[in-house]
């Protein structure tokens, strides 16, 4: 059900890198349980709109006025590397 | 010095006799085997504060008594304020109202004192930089944080064992799971180890431990109380929710942490509540709801009988019970795993290695996030992502997250429709009592403990698990379900029936 291409694009859009072992098993877990929800197609929903877990309160923002936010030192606490008041990532284009 | 006798230590100094507390009884067979709870709960710690009948130092000498006993077995804590430090921040906000009483806080809520790990090895490292609002609204009031409890990593499970620094054990018999996700919690109250605690309920990670617990477990309304400050698992069902050793006290603590938040925008805009002031037992006219499809020929001769014994108590206490029917149960546990997992893709993708702690150094950008979350990840949250990912791809969107939105739909759809015909709905918190370590390998069969739970989660419905009873030798939850905001209405049937069962 889930061929090599799909568990590929999967693991890409999920941002793993699975072993061939972690990948099996993964793939494994993943046939069973659609199978599963599978029975979810039982339902009729023709017509009946995706659930909205709070009616009407839609793009809720607070005013627009100035506050204290974080100091940049507090904010870069938890980087694994930081320079200079700024996260540091690895390159994006190795030299 | 430590008391030499198990109970009777916190009242001593004061030359009060009370006993502390409700320790279940594992290993200490002279313990009275008592379901509920013991005379001392945070409300009456709370009495005894305010009579000068017990100082704050001896509340924290007893809890770290407790802990000192039962947590080199249980490890329900992933850490843990020292205890002199604990007495000098709770003297310093004595004179708020409530004292300084310590509480015990899951640790994916974000607190100043302590790491935030969310059990999960990528966040090992981490602590928040800012504090939940739940937290920082129970700390002005005058409480504090004594520790951080154990959870399934990221708040994905039904027992703690997917913890990646080691499984909690039940309190009850350390051989079985406490539940989960907030197992820590849930097990530290139950032992002694805290007097009330913080949880999170995505699907029913309050109220399931709670429930193979023996303690009280209280899920709110969605939106009732802020979720900023916790670690995102799914936003539009997760909820933060007192356990404790009673009714009353889950009334106390959610009057302190509810009510609008403007730093949350799922917040609702309502004004804080005192959900104490017009606390009593109150059954008596309401019309009860069992659901057919919560006491499967499944469950067994054992939780039948227990249900019907629940039954005739409510009936001897003046309400009337009915028995309804919510077809849809079944395709609840679908609809849950498929939009929780797909939420949890999505708000797990921030754990890219650069702004978290935790980093894999690999040549290229592409390849070290994929490293760093591949090995910072336990396995339950990979398998998660991956189905949510699923979930959401072109292609499938419709056919899975799209349907099982829709589903959600009708499954709110019936228990509003329900709710014009009873007051409140009940039945078992969970199938069975508390389940052996390493019994559920199988996700699917994990996934069913939580069959109970999930579909008034999907709806954003009030839910409470009240300790009613044992199955097995072991501590058995009743759940009683409500109409959205009617937390009032919920905590005074719960008290009616805890009185009742005590």
């Amino acid at each position: 059900m889930i061929d090599d291409v799909l568990m590929a694009k999967v693991e890409a859009l999920a941002g793993l890198r699975l072993t061939p072992e972690e990948r099996e098993a993964l793939r494994a877990d993943l046939e069973k349980i659609l199978a599963y929800f599978h029975k979810l197609q039982e339902v009729d929903t023709q017509g009946v709109p995706p659930f909205s877990p709070l009616p009407g309160q839609i793009n809720v923002l607070r005013e627009d006025e100035p506050e204290a936010s974080l100091p940049p030192e507090e904010a870069l606490r938890n980087a694994p590397d930081a320079v200079d008041g700024y996260f540091r990532v690895p390159p994006l284009f190795p030299a | 010095m430590r008391p030499n006798r198990r109970g009777g230590g916190i009242g001593r100094r004061a030359g009060l006799r009370i006993q502390w507390g409700n320790h279940p009884p594992c290993g200490f067979k002279s313990h009275p085997r008592h379901p509920t709870l013991g005379p001392l709960d945070l409300t009456g710690a709370l009495r005894a504060l305010q009579e000068n009948k017990l100082a704050i130092e001896t509340v924290v000498d007893e809890l770290f008594r407790v802990i000192a006993e039962r947590e080199p077995t249980l490890q329900a804590f992933l850490s843990l304020a020292e205890p002199e430090e604990l007495k000098a921040r709770a003297r310093a906000v004595a004179h708020r109202p409530l004292r300084g009483l310590p509480i015990a806080v899951k640790d994916n809520i974000c607190t100043l004192e302590f790491p935030t790990t969310c059990a999960s090895r990528l966040l090992a490292r981490y602590r928040s930089p800012y504090e939940a609002t739940a937290v920082a609204r129970l700390k002005a009031m005058g409480m504090v944080v004594q520790g951080k409890t154990n959870l399934d990593e990221f708040a994905m499970g039904s027992s703690t064992e997917n913890s990646a620094f080691g499984p909690t054990r039940n309190p009850w018999d350390p051989q079985r799971v406490p539940g989960g996700s907030s197992g820590g919690s849930a097990a530290a109250v139950a032992a002694g180890e805290a007097l009330a605690a913080l949880g999170s309920d995505t699907g029913g990670s309050v109220r399931q431990p709670a429930a193979l617990c023996g303690v009280v477990g209280l899920r709110p309304t969605y939106g009732l109380v802020s979720r900023y400050g916790l670690v995102a698992f799914a936003s539009s069902l997760d909820t933060i929710g007192p356990i404790t050793k009673s009714v009353r006290d889950a009334a106390l603590l959610l009057s302190l942490i509810g009510g609008h938040d403007p730093r949350d925008s799922t917040s609702l805009p309502l004004p804080a509540q005192d959900y104490t002031q017009d606390l009593r037992p109150h059954l008596a006219g309401l019309k009860l709801g069992l659901p057919k499809e919560y006491v499967p020929a499944e469950l067994g001769p054992e939780v039948r009988a227990l249900v019907d014994r629940w039954c005739a108590l409510a009936e001897e206490l003046g309400a009337q019970v009915v028995s309804i029917s919510l077809p849809l149960t079944e395709y609840a546990l679908p609809t849950y795993y498929l939009i929780a997992s797909a939420e949890a893709a999505a708000n797990l993708a921030r754990y890219d290695g650069v702004r978290y702690t935790l980093r894999i150094p690999v040549e290229g950008v592409q390849e070290t996030i994929a490293q760093s979350r591949t090995l910072g990840f336990g396995r339950e949250v990979k398998r998660r992502i991956a189905l949510g990912t699923f979930a959401l791809s072109a292609g499938y969107y419709d056919q899975y997250y799209g349907k099982a939105q829709r589903v959600r739909t009708l499954i709110a759809q019936e228990f509003a429709e329900a709710f014009t015909r009873v007051d409140l709905i009940f039945g078992p918190t969970s199938p069975t009592p508390a389940f052996g370590l390493g019994e559920k390998a199988d996700p699917l069969s994990m996934y069913l403990s939580d069959l109970f739970t999930i579909p008034s989660a999907l709806a954003g419905l009030p839910a409470i698990s009240i300790p009613a009873g044992k199955v097995n030798g072991l501590p058995f939850g009743l759940q009683l379900i409500g109409p959205r905001l009617s937390e009032a209405k919920l905590l005074c049937a719960a008290l009616a029936l805890e009185e009742a069962l005590s």
